[in-house]
């Protein structure tokens, strides 16, 4: 039983991916789209990074290659299935997630710390988590505005499909704690199934000990509950 | 067959932020040009052969709907013209 991390031309985070969930004793390798997935694979990850170059839009060809249809299937049957930043362009792309994630309010590439509130803490990847609890882990993206239209997002936000929104130190997801001008703060958001969810920060890149704040661990051992 | 080219306009819903054109609008005012608005698209030429101008059409609607244009985002249009 393995997670497949989803290696497309132009992926950047799935080594740091491998090696977050191989710190975490989650078992993990990297597939290469074109090889198709494992029948082994226990949950799969869409690393972060530009695939094709972020051409068309981020993670539009990514989300037609044909990989794509074997990992519908994976999150049609339970699969857990975690998309970041990158990977989080590609879920909304595919349609797992609802929304799309576009150019940053600033128009500029953003790399930074942020805090988020974690809006439920009964789902796999937020059960290391209290509801409401603030945790901090970083962003790097250009294309990380959640955008949706008001009738469908109030329907996510009834159905409780919002996973964690941008917030300050005290857990107020207000308009200067939110980086990139996404509706409603948010930052990350399940799918139809609660096995699939997508987030623009890294909880990879705060996970190893190493390299600052591990606040980000709970979100991979998400693996390990789902 | 005939020969067409199909051309694919993909805009931004009104109302959604383009920081883009923002920015390109303040690029333009500090060149100083005067402007009220800016807005852009994406325009795609698609060369393709089909039984009618209908058919052309309706193949270019189906590769917007599909890959061109995001719906959550864009609205698009299509023009076909004979090639």
């Amino acid at each position: 039983m393995t997670v497949s991390i989803i290696r497309f031309g132009g992926s950047n985070c799935d080594r740091d991916a491998e090696r977050a969930l191989t710190h975490l004793g989650i078992d993990a390798e990297i597939v290469w789209h074109e090889d198709g997935l494992p029948a082994d694979t226990s949950g799969i990850v869409l690393p972060g990074g530009f695939s094709y170059g972020d051409y068309l839009r981020a993670g539009a060809m990514a989300a037609r290659s044909p990989i794509v249809s074997a990992v519908r299937e994976a999150a049609a049957d339970g699969t857990p299935i975690l998309g970041v930043c990158n990977g989080a362009q590609i879920g909304c792309e595919t349609g797992l997630t609802d929304g799309a994630f576009t150019t940053n309010e600033s128009a500029r590439f953003q790399c930074e710390h942020v805090h988020l509130r974690v809006e439920r803490d009964d789902t796999p990847w937020t059960a290391a988590y209290d509801e409401g609890e603030v945790i901090e882990i970083p962003i790097a993206h250009g294309e990380g505005r959640y955008e949706i239209g008001e009738e469908r997002l109030t329907e996510l936000e009834n159905d409780g499909r919002v996973l964690f929104r941008y917030c300050d130190e005290n857990g107020e997801p207000s308009a200067d704690a939110n980086p990139n001008g996404s509706k409603h703060n948010i930052a990350g958001i399940l799918g139809e199934r609660e096995t699939v969810a997508v987030l623009m920060p890294h909880p990879e890149r705060a996970t190893l000990p190493d390299v600052g704040p591990t606040d980000g661990q709970g979100v991979l051992r998400g693996f390990e509950t789902a | 067959m005939t020969a067409y080219t199909a051309t694919v306009t993909v805009r931004l819903k009104h109302g959604v932020l383009d920081p883009e054109a923002e920015t390109t609008k303040q690029a333009l005012e500090r060149l100083g040009f005067e402007l009220e608005a800016l807005r852009s698209a994406d325009r795609f030429e698609v060369d393709l052969e089909a039984d009618s101008t209908a058919a052309a059409r309706e193949r270019a609607e189906d590769m917007a709907e599909r890959l061109l244009a995001n719906p959550t985002i864009h609205d698009y249009d299509v023009e076909v013209d004979d090639r």
